[in-house]
């Protein structure tokens, strides 16, 4: 069997990133909405770690790690806006809170 | 020096009485005609030394258009500012008698006051532009005092109708100013006159060369055939009498109706240069005298048998313009002025004894009960008529001589207009004056009070002063019009006598201790024709109600269905629609929102990137 090439990673990725967006959009409880956004995230980190391992270049991975510390401030974030919702609504099903309109 | 005065006298009688003397009424009254006589005396001295006004000081400065405030002095505008300002004291002093008890008596004096300076506005304008100004506001004056008693609807209508017509007319000579400034780049009359022999040329040049230089000079026109009720324009005029009858006699007969003319006059030198406009300027002032004096024999009301009258001299004195001979008119303008205000003085001595009678037919026998006020009309109708050693004779017969010289169609249309002028005077006469008294008021008239009789006296004296070639008066005219008046042969003068006689003679014959119109009992026909003043109103009602109207109905449709419909809310109802389809997309729900997000990101990759 031959080893995984670079379009084998890509469409792991892509599977992930389809996974996790239908997470976003399907599933209601907002904490595992939050964990859909991340496996989003890590989608795009395993394409970014496959071009930088294929194309010969480190400006791939050294992204990853920029993405890493931002998802790393968006969760703390995201959970903070989840506990503060919670507080406020008492429920955290997402098609309970639709306000955010005119 | 201080030929301001003459302007600022009057504007501070109307600002003082207008703001703060509209109820105390003798005070308002003794203002203004204080104004009024300082004017008078003012004008004269400056007349008599000839003094030269100030330099002007600029009034606007917008780029290339410059207007400086000068006053005019030189032999014309004295001679205007002078009939104006004599004419108009004496009219201040008999308004005394003619509105005592009335309770709008300090607003008449401040409207009086502000008419006085806008007529000597006209007189003492340097250019055009101020001209303009103050054409437009003896429009406003004469609209404020034909609408004077504006609780009668018939008064408040002339007023609307006066000031609408004149619009008409003034909107030509805005025109005209406009293309004479365009032109020459001046508005002021020195520099015109300085710059209108290479007028026609500059006007080839000039982006509007596509005008001819007779449709520029009837442009101007427009403006005197407004103000000046010329044919077409001539509708206003009879109407205006529902003003207060000082008003018709200083206003609508002496002295604002002249200001066409005067106009006429001072822009001579560019109406000269185009011989097709003077023909034409020449022919509408015949027809206007023509028809008027024709309407006129048909008339009942004393104040529109003047109003008429009026009119017809108004168009001698274009016909003597478009004659090319601006001096002629200026002297019968002058004579006019003065026999016109008496006879319209003296119809209103007859109007307040007869307690505002104005039916000629309800009157007679007043020549027993008023003496001085018949010898006073007998003397301007004499005058009007144009019978030997009165104003009217000199100055009509030297303008029916420049007909004689120029245009003999012109000169039997003045002469037969003459006749019919001393036939309907001669009716009036016969029917007010003389015989019975057919009415009560009439039988126990009795004569006015010194206030109203000095200034008939003061006319009449006018009147008669400018009399025959060779009388000091007649002289001095000549010298201030600046020109010297045609001398003819004895048999151009009988002829000129005879006219005058036969009109009279007939009118004393066919009127005589009738009770009722004698030629409308002879011919009803001609009178119902002549009466119906050839329909011109009827004519221009219908233009205004059948097809203005009717056009304005078409735009207000237009603009309705057109511009608001399909225009305005066409794009808001489309924006409306838009709003409300997009709404839907905005349900609050999170995840749809991100969706949504996906998708059009997903859209844009394939659209943008990957195609």
């Amino acid at each position: 069997m031959e080893p995984p090439g670079l379009n084998h990673w890509l469409v792991v990725s892509a599977m992930l990133f389809c996974i996790g967006a239908a997470g976003v959009v399907l599933r209601r409880n907002l904490l595992v909405v939050l964990m859909s956004l991340e496996i989003m995230l890590n989608a795009a980190n395993l394409a970014l770690v496959a071009f930088s391992r294929y194309g010969n270049g480190l400006d791939g991975q050294i992204f990853v790690f920029f993405v890493i510390t931002v998802a790393a401030a968006e969760v703390a974030v995201g959970l903070a806006i989840l506990v503060a919702l919670y507080r406020l609504c008492g429920t955290v099903r997402v098609s309970d809170i639709a306000t955010l309109k005119l | 020096m201080g030929h301001a005065f003459l302007l600022l006298l009057p504007l501070t009688a109307f600002a003082v009485g207008g703001l703060f003397l509209r109820r105390r009424h003798a005070l308002a009254a003794t203002v203004s005609t204080a104004s009024a006589l300082a004017s008078a005396a003012w004008a004269t001295w400056l007349a008599w030394a000839k003094a030269d006004p100030a330099a002007g000081a600029v009034w606007l400065d917008a780029g290339g258009f410059t207007v400086v405030f000068r006053l005019e002095w030189d032999a014309l505008a004295r001679l205007m500012a002078a009939v104006v300002t004599w004419v108009g004291a004496a009219i201040h002093v008999y308004s005394w008698g003619y509105m005592r008890g009335d309770p709008g008596t300090g607003r008449f004096f401040a409207f009086l006051s502000l008419f006085m300076f806008s007529m000597l506005g006209i007189v003492l304008a340097g250019n055009l532009v101020m001209m303009y100004v103050f054409w437009e506001l003896v429009g406003l004056s004469s609209y404020l005092l034909i609408g004077f008693w504006h609780e009668r609807a018939s008064a408040a209508d002339a007023g609307k109708k006066a000031f609408i017509v004149n619009k008409l007319g003034d909107f030509g000579f805005l025109l005209g100013i406009l293309v004479v400034w365009t032109v020459l780049g001046t508005v002021d009359f020195l520099d015109l006159q300085a710059a209108a022999p290479t007028f026609r040329d500059r006007l080839a040049a000039s982006p509007l060369g596509f005008l001819p230089l007779g449709a520029v000079a009837l442009l101007l026109f427009c403006g005197a055939v407004g103000k000046s009720a010329q044919f077409p324009l001539h509708v206003w005029l009879p109407d205006a009498m529902e003003g207060p009858t000082p008003v018709s006699a200083l206003i609508h007969a002496a002295t604002m109706v002249a200001a066409g003319v005067y106009m006429l006059c001072r822009l001579f030198f560019l109406f000269a240069l185009s011989p097709v406009a003077l023909e034409a300027i020449a022919w509408t002032g015949g027809l206007t005298a023509l028809l008027a004096a024709l309407w006129t024999v048909a008339q009942d009301d004393i104040k529109r048998v003047l109003a008429y009258s009026t009119l017809s001299q108004l168009g001698y004195m274009v016909m003597a313009v478009g004659l090319a001979s601006p001096h002629a008119a200026m002297f019968h303008l002058s004579t006019h002025a003065a026999f016109k205000a008496l006879l319209f003085l003296g119809a209103g001595s007859v109007i307040v004894a007869l307690h505002h009678e104005q039916d000629l037919w309800r009157m007679g026998g007043l020549w027993n009960r008023m003496r001085w006020t018949s010898v006073a009309f007998l003397v301007g109708m004499l005058a009007l008529c144009g019978v030997p050693f009165f104003a009217g004779a000199a100055s009509k017969d030297g303008i029916l001589l420049v007909a004689l010289r120029e245009n003999r169609a012109l000169f039997a249309l003045g002469a037969f207009t003459a006749l019919l002028t001393s036939l309907y005077m001669g009716r009036l006469f016969v029917a007010a004056f003389l015989g019975a008294p057919r009415g009560e008021a009439a039988a126990r008239a009795t004569e006015n009070g010194w206030v109203m009789k000095g200034p008939l006296a003061v006319l009449a004296l006018f009147s008669f002063a400018f009399a025959w070639r060779g009388g000091w008066a007649h002289d001095c005219l000549a010298t201030l019009v600046g020109a010297p008046m045609e001398h003819a042969p004895a048999v151009v003068h009988a002829f000129f006598i005879l006219i005058p006689l036969c009109g009279l003679l007939g009118a004393w014959a066919l009127y005589r201790e009738k009770p009722t119109d004698a030629l409308g009992q002879l011919f009803p026909g001609l009178r119902r024709a002549l009466a119906s003043k050839f329909l011109f109103d009827e004519f221009y009602l219908w233009l205004v109600r059948g097809v203005q109207e009717r056009f304005a109905a078409f735009l207000r449709g237009v603009d309705q269905w057109g511009v608001d419909g399909l225009g305005v809310r066409g794009v808001s109802l489309a924006a409306f629609c838009l709003g409300n389809v997009l709404r839907c997309f905005h349900s609050g729900s999170l995840q749809f929102y991100g969706f949504l997000l996906g998708l059009a990101t997903a859209a844009l990759l394939i659209f943008g990137v990957l195609r």
